[in-house]
This record gives C-alpha cells, sequence and structure tokens, in this order.
C-alpha cells in the first residue's frame, strides 16, 4: 500500500464552473498509470467527497497516463457552505489514500 | 489561414513584453484575451465589478492597445471586467477611452453586451425555452428577479457580429472562453473543429506550454487543423502539453458544448512539428441546437467574521468544543434579542489548523498543531444583523472559559475592531441554458468612436 500522492507526479482539483470539481491524476508514466487505474476504485473516491457514486464522472486517460473524475461540487462554489472557492485543496485527500 | 494571437491567459495576469512583441512581429489577423471566468467566485458579477485593480488592468490593456495599434488588426476582449456584466463593460470601456485619449488613437470601439433582463428570462422559463444543466440548482420566477445580475456567454456568432461593426477594439461582455479566438476563423470557413479545439487550448495562453507565464501564444487556423506556438523564449508546447490542456477546468477532456453544437476531441492527433510548435488535426465540431449558457448570482444574506487565536495548549486541544460552545451560547440570545432563529442567521466557527479547509470530509487528525485560528463566520439576513451577532461573540471569544473553576482567560486577537463585515453573501443561482431562434436575440451591440488622432 502507498499513499496516491507519492506514486503519480502531480494530482490537483480545480472548478469546472461553479458546480462542479474536477479532480486530475497525472500519473507521470505507463507503469504508475496501470497501477493507478487498476487500484483506485470509483466508490472509494466518492465516499471520500461525499458525492453519490452515480454522479461521479470517470476518464482514465492512457494516451495521458492520467486518471480523471469530475463530480459535482461538494458545496457549490461561494455558497455558505463552500470553503474553498477555487476547489484547490479537494486534491489533497486523494492525495493520502492509500491503494495497493 | 487565420493567425490569432493570444497575449495571456487573461487580462490582469501580466505577460512577456518580448514575447508579445514577438506575436505581433508575426502579423496576426486578430489579438484576443480573456477578460475573466466566473472561477473566483460569484461576489464579481453579483456585484457587476472586476477582481483585478482598475491601475494593474489599464497598465496591460494600454500594453494592449499599443500591440493592436501597431498590428493594425481587431483587438477583442472577453467577459470584460471579471464577470462580463453590462457595468464591467462599460468600466472597461471608460478606460479604452481614457487610454485612446491618452495614446492619441482614434478608435472605433464595439460594445457587445450580454446582460439579461430578469423579466424576459423569467417569460423564457414559463415558455419552456429554459433547460437545466447537470448539477443545476432548482429555480423559479422569484430566484430570476432575486438576481443582480444575469448574463448569456456570448458564442462565435455574437463575435462576429460585432467584428462586422469595423470595430479596432471589442468590449465583450460575458462570453465562452474560446468564442473569442474561434469567432474569426470561423467566419473565413476555417475548419470549425480545429477553430474551437484550438481556440479551447489557446485560451489560457501559454498555460498549454512548459512555460505558462510566458503569456503569449499565437494560433494558425486553416481548413485541416491548426498550428499552435509559444511566443515566448524558451516556451515549448509539445502534444502532451496540448492535449493535456483539454483536463482544465473541463468535467470532460473530449467534449466541450460551446453555442450551437460541441467539440468532440476524441479523434484529434497531435504532432510536434519541431521543438516548440504543435499540429492538431482530426477534431470535430458537431452541430445541435442553438443555446447559450447563463450565469446568475443573487444576493444569499450578509456577513460578518472575527479572527481569534488560540495559543494556550489546553485551548487549542479543546478548540472545537469551546468554538461549539460559544456558537451555541450566541446563538441562544440571538434568538432572545434579535427574533433570528438558527435558519435566518447562522454562526459558523471554522477552526484553522484543524479542519477549515474540508471541513467534515477532512480526515487527518495528528497531533495537535501549535495554535488554532478560529474564524468565526456570521451569516444575517442585514449587514446590521451580521454585525450585531459578531459583536455578541466578541465577549466570549475573548474570555470564554473551558470550565468555571478556573481563573478568566483572555485570547489573542489580531484587530481592532475585532469584527470585519464582509458585506452581502453572493450565489450563482443559475447553471441552464436559454434557446435563441437568432443568436443575437439576448445581445446587444453599441459602436463608438473613442479617441482622437
Amino acid at each position: 500500500m502507498a499513499d496516491l500522492g507519492s506514486i503519480a507526479a502531480k494530482i490537483r482539483s480545480k472548478n469546472a464552473g461553479p458546480f462542479w470539481l474536477t479532480i486530475d491524476i497525472f500519473c507521470g508514466d505507463s507503469a504508475a498509470f496501470s497501477r493507478i487505474s487498476a487500484g483506485l476504485d470509483s466508490a472509494r473516491v466518492a465516499a471520500l467527497y461525499g458525492a453519490d457514486p452515480a454522479t461521479l464522472r470517470r476518464f482514465d486517460i492512457a494516451d495521458l497516463n492520467v486518471v480523471k473524475f469530475s463530480l459535482p461540487r461538494p458545496a457549490i462554489q461561494g455558497t455558505r457552505a463552500d470553503r474553498d472557492m477555487h476547489g484547490a485543496a479537494w486534491a489533497c485527500l486523494l492525495e493520502e489514500l492509500a491503494i495497493a | 489561414m487565420t493567425r490569432i494571437l493570444v497575449p495571456s491567459g487573461a487580462l490582469g495576469l501580466g505577460f512577456d513584453r518580448t514575447a508579445l512583441a514577438r506575436g505581433v512581429a508575426g502579423r496576426p489577423d486578430l489579438i484576443a484575451i480573456d477578460g475573466g471566468s466566473t472561477d473566483s467566485g460569484p461576489s464579481y458579477l453579483g456585484r457587476g465589478a472586476s477582481k483585478y485593480s482598475r491601475a494593474a488592468t489599464r497598465a496591460e490593456w494600454r500594453e494592449l492597445m499599443m500591440a493592436r495599434a501597431e498590428a493594425g488588426v481587431p483587438l477583442v476582449i472577453g467577459t470584460a471586467g471579471t464577470c462580463g456584466a453590462d457595468a464591467a463593460v462599460d468600466w472597461l470601456y471608460d478606460i479604452t477611452a481614457e487610454l485612446a485619449d491618452e495614446l492619441g488613437q482614434r478608435l472605433r470601439v464595439t460594445r457587445l453586451y450580454s446582460g439579461q433582463n430578469p423579466t424576459e428570462i423569467a417569460e423564457a422559463l414559463s415558455q419552456g425555452r429554459l433547460a437545466a444543466l447537470p448539477g443545476a440548482p432548482a429555480i423559479d420566477a422569484e430566484t430570476l428577479h432575486a438576481c443582480t445580475n444575469i448574463v448569456a456567454l456570448a458564442g462565435a456568432e455574437q463575435i462576429a457580429a460585432a467584428l462586422a461593426t469595423g470595430a479596432d477594439i471589442i468590449i465583450a461582455g460575458r462570453t465562452t472562453d474560446t468564442a473569442i479566438i474561434a469567432a474569426l476563423p470561423l467566419m473565413r470557413g476555417d475548419n470549425p473543429g480545429a477553430a474551437w479545439h484550438g481556440a479551447k487550448v489557446g485560451e489560457c495562453g501559454a498555460l498549454a506550454t512548459t512555460n505558462p507565464a510566458s503569456g503569449s501564444i499565437q494560433i494558425d487556423f486553416d481548413k485541416t487543423g491548426f498550428t499552435l506556438a509559444p511566443m515566448g523564449m524558451g516556451a515549448c508546447a509539445t502534444p502532451y502539453t496540448v492535449s493535456a490542456h483539454m483536463l482544465y477546468e473541463n468535467t470532460d477532456p473530449f467534449i466541450l458544448f460551446e453555442p450551437g453544437g460541441y467539440l468532440d476531441v476524441r479523434g484529434a492527433r497531435y504532432r510536434a512539428l519541431d521543438q516548440a510548435r504543435v499540429r492538431v488535426e482530426g477534431s470535430l465540431w458537431v452541430p445541435g441546437p442553438y443555446t447559450v449558457k447563463l450565469e446568475g448570482a443573487r444576493i444569499a444574506g450578509h456577513q460578518c467574521v472575527s479572527l481569534t487565536l488560540l495559543r494556550d495548549r489546553r485551548y487549542v486541544a479543546n478548540a472545537r468544543a469551546w468554538a461549539e460552545d460559544i456558537a451555541a451560547r450566541v446563538g441562544a440570545t440571538v434568538q432572545q434579542r434579535l427574533g433570528l432563529g438558527p435558519a435566518e442567521a447562522t454562526i459558523e466557527m471554522r477552526l484553522i489548523g484543524i479542519d477549515a479547509t474540508l471541513g467534515p470530509i477532512e480526515r487527518r487528525a495528528e497531533t495537535l498543531p501549535v495554535e488554532v485560528g478560529v474564524l468565526a463566520v456570521v451569516t444575517a439576513p442585514t449587514e446590521a444583523a451580521a454585525t450585531e451577532i459578531a459583536k455578541m461573540l466578541n465577549p466570549l471569544l475573548l474570555h470564554h472559559a473551558l470550565s468555571q473553576d478556573e481563573p478568566m482567560p483572555t485570547f489573542a486577537f489580531p484587530f481592532s475592531p475585532a469584527e470585519m463585515p464582509r458585506g452581502p453573501l453572493y450565489e450563482f443561482c443559475l447553471h441552464h441554458v436559454l434557446a435563441l431562434d437568432d443568436p443575437m436575440a439576448a445581445f446587444r451591440l453599441l459602436t463608438d468612436e473613442v479617441g482622437h488622432g
């Protein structure tokens, strides 16, 4: 087991408009891509963000060695409940997630 | 072939002057720059105001107006003044008129307004011409009338109409990020898939290269594809940086919806022409019904915040219980003295150093931090009520003890007054598209002559 952040080259999260969040895992090379793509369960990712798994979109892009997730923002951007205007810090949760 | 120069990802971000000069020397057909996005939150649209300082905007716009004069081609800005509301368009227009006088330029300036009348949008809602996008909040006529600003995102058709006025400078309200770049290639019959794809890759300036800070890039569009060339010395576009840019701020890295259709890049082929330039072919434009996206912001309350610093080890260890106890006590007082219940006025205590960033989904709980910042966030129906409540918090934040049998503690306030009114809290309340028979039906053009020369 290892933290995703120590396997991937870079993980970033960002708004995709005010209502969606998108998280890009740049795996760095094809070995890391294969490991992450196979070892990262979408249901775990949804649970991490308290999201309904049915709303989570996932893209495994071998050409770029990228695994991408998009989900409705845990809180709509800028509402009272939102703590992170640009959606910048949500990537940290994935960086700290251990996978096989 | 159509050559578009993009000086940087947005006006206000700065650019490398040498790179811009190199771009101008390349004889572009048009200079296009983005002026905003929703990314900094709903307050800018709510107020119709720019995020960047007027002086900084003026200084950068001055350089772009000089570059435009040298190139002798139109300069187009989209989403002027961060939000693209009518007031923000006029704000940049005033700056433009000042600069035209100062620079001795005589210019034809066209403003493209994207602001919408709530009554007309409510009518469109009742006629079934509004459709919710995934994740949209529920809306009714009341929601629309509560908006302080509603804008529609213009596409290539509206930019084309603005170009047809013969303008030297186009100051556009809210547009899609891509429309200002894609419009001219589309007007000239270049490949539509390439026009939108190249525009998407180019809209953030040099972000799709190995040196994002260099700003300027040049995109050549033709009948079969587009070629991206960074203008900064040492900046390189590679098949990787260009194809990976579709990931950025997009929920779907292969499909991009625009007014009148969508871009599909699943068949795109990326090829390095040399060390710095990339050629892309095979992107597809799929026409569809003509719709424009709407954005709206309304006031959702008024806020007042305060910050208290806990450094005492015992209080750091018990910060949550301490803060929640204060919130509960003051909540009861607010109910008694102001008649506002928890649904009308809220007191949130965010613990900086513990979980202020992620809140309930934070997973880490480690050894205690050195200190904890207690950010008290009060939200109430009026600014006066929010400030009153924050003042009610004040004595407890200063002296509240964890137990009754201890000497009165005092905590660190970094400011006097401790309370900081934040003004209105705005929220985005539209994530919908509006169907249009005529692309210009929801937009207005205004052309003026400014300056002298």
